[in-house]
């Protein structure tokens, strides 16, 4: 009973606020790219950079990656997990950051 | 408590999959706002100061108190290359400094000694006290050294270590390694699952084989395995053990140690005893003993500790969250996935105490490089993504490399850089 008042009332409140939750989502996510990528995607050493990439740039890399029509280390592995919604969103956020 | 979420199956699409994880992700329900709200997190390694670090960045109102007893961060990821003499203590130690002075983070240097999650309190061994509206436990693995018998015993008298926590063991087994005569033998084990970091153990045979080959190529390895076969990356690893170290690593497998003796270097397992003259025994683990004080490690969990996993919060104790090794599920022990699993709990923790509900469709990645020798490696990534009833599902592309090369290992390198800075700033 607790439970359903409860998960009447979280779902009431999504239902107001869906356009916060991708941003949630997006921020989460993208923060997951940091820990190969480097502190806010400036990397040190012979992995890449992602801060200040160009938009376009990193959706059609992901989406290469995902697909295999670019040549991936590890990359596939981690592209093949996202949609291309999330490509466009966090290559909005990433094209965001000081490189 | 259990929650039956088939009813929020029959929906699809993006609305739909809030109303689905809404209904399993929190045990407690968002807050009312409060102008300041306390999170206290206890320990300081790869889960816990990420999470201090992204809910000072993510939650600037929120205020932070990150405890841990360690002067540095020792990094147990790359701790094997020390032990291998590929680097130093110096190379895998890094400052505090930055998550006080970058991220505002309250660093309090102490043993946490009680937890009373009823008044929402935690006490150090120094006398502090600490309020909370959110408790994050991070404490890494217990080992278990009370199930192997004479552990303790050599363990003080400094004739065997686990090093299964970089620090002043992995020093000490590297100096071991160093004063052992050319072909003498090296006796590691390899503990029961779950334990923390799968590959671990047979990365660090392999980088004491490289170090046998060039210095001591006379010396053995004989790695006693828990387990009835080879944990993880089984392909990477026998791949090396069969060609640069051919006839110098004796893998066997179930042979758990349950007594080891400092005196004679023996280790007993149920089918051997083998003498040794550097013994590296790695007990069997459970969750840290912080998570006992909160009463969210369970017998009924095998000693580790029931979560959401879509917030990290405790099913049994509310407004406690637990991330890292520390927590039970069907995920791997690593310091990538603590660092990913502080980013999903304190996203959660922000929204809950801003009054707002969490991402409801987290994502969690793991990326898990292992050297085998001082120019190769390998990894193994996965990345998983909460699908409700189904929990996280490992999408199809993960998978691991079966032969090391020396790019991954130019990676490997970058990775340990770049996940430091991401953890610490």
């Amino acid at each position: 009973m607790k439970t359903t008042l409860l998960v009447a009332g979280l779902s009431a409140f999504m239902l107001a606020a869906p356009v916060h939750a991708t941003d949630v989502h997006t921020r989460t996510i993208a923060s997951t790219c940091f820990a190969c990528h480097g502190n806010n995607g400036v990397s040190n050493g012979a992995i890449p950079s992602i801060a200040g990439l160009d938009k376009a740039y990193f959706v059609k890399t992901m989406q290469d990656f995902k697909s295999g029509a670019r040549p991936a280390s590890i990359m596939k592995r981690h592209a093949s997990g996202y949609t291309d919604a999330e490509f466009v969103a966090m290559g909005d956020y990433f094209a965001s950051l000081k490189k | 408590m259990t929650i039956n979420r088939r009813d929020f199956l029959k929906v699809s699409g993006a609305g739909a999959a809030s109303t689905l994880i809404a209904g399993c992700a929190t045990q407690s329900a968002p807050t009312v706002a409060k102008a300041s709200p306390k999170v206290v997190v206890v320990g300081a390694g790869f889960g816990g100061a990420t999470c201090a670090k992204y809910l000072r960045t993510w939650g600037p109102n929120i205020e932070v108190t990150l405890i841990d007893p360690n002067d540095n961060f020792i990094s147990c990821p790359i701790s094997n290359w020390v032990i291998g003499g590929m680097k130093t203590m110096a190379d895998i130690t890094r400052s505090y400094d930055k998550l006080p002075s970058q991220y505002g983070v309250k660093m309090v240097k102490d043993y946490v000694v009680a937890i009373d999650t009823k008044a929402r309190i935690v006490k150090t061994k120094g006398g502090g006290s600490f309020s909370y509206d959110r408790l994050v436990l991070s404490p890494g693995v217990d080992i278990r050294t009370d199930l192997v018998g004479g552990f303790k015993e050599a363990e003080a008298a400094g004739k065997v270590v686990h090093a299964w926590k970089a620090g002043a063991q992995t020093a000490l087994l590297r100096k071991q390694l160093v004063n052992m005569p050319d072909g003498g033998v090296f006796v590691m084990s390899v503990p029961t699952v779950p334990y923390r970091c799968p590959p671990g153990p047979y990365e660090r045979a392999s980088l004491v084989a490289d170090y046998f080959t060039k210095a001591k190529p006379k010396s053995k390895i004989i790695l006693l395995d828990g387990n009835p076969d080879i944990v993880s990356k089984k392909p990477l690893f026998m791949g090396v053990w069969n060609t640069l170290y051919k006839g110098m690593i004796d893998y066997r497998p179930n042979n758990a140690p349950y007594r080891v003796n400092g005196d004679t270097m023996t280790v007993t397992t149920e089918f051997d005893e083998v003498k040794g003259d550097v013994l590296n025994v790695v007990p069997p683990q459970r969750a840290g003993a912080v998570c006992e004080m909160a009463g969210v490690r369970t017998a009924a969990n095998d000693n580790w500790c029931p979560v959401n996993l879509t917030t990290f919060e405790s099913t049994t104790t509310p407004n406690v969250h637990i991330i890292g090794d520390s927590v039970s599920a069907a995920l791997p022990k690593s310091g990538h996935m603590a660092n990913n699993m502080a980013k999903v709990c304190a996203s959660a923790i922000v929204e809950l105490l801003a009054g707002r509900n969490p991402d409801t469709v987290p994502v969690i990645t793991n990326t898990c490089y292992s050297a085998v020798s001082d120019t190769k490696a390998g990894y193994v990534a996965n990345v998983w993504r909460w699908e409700g009833a189904k929990g996280y599902v490992s999408q199809p592309d993960g998978g691991a490399t079966a032969v090391p090369d020396e790019l991954n290992k130019a990676y490997n390198e970058s990775w340990a850089s770049n996940i430091w800075s991401d953890v610490l700033g």
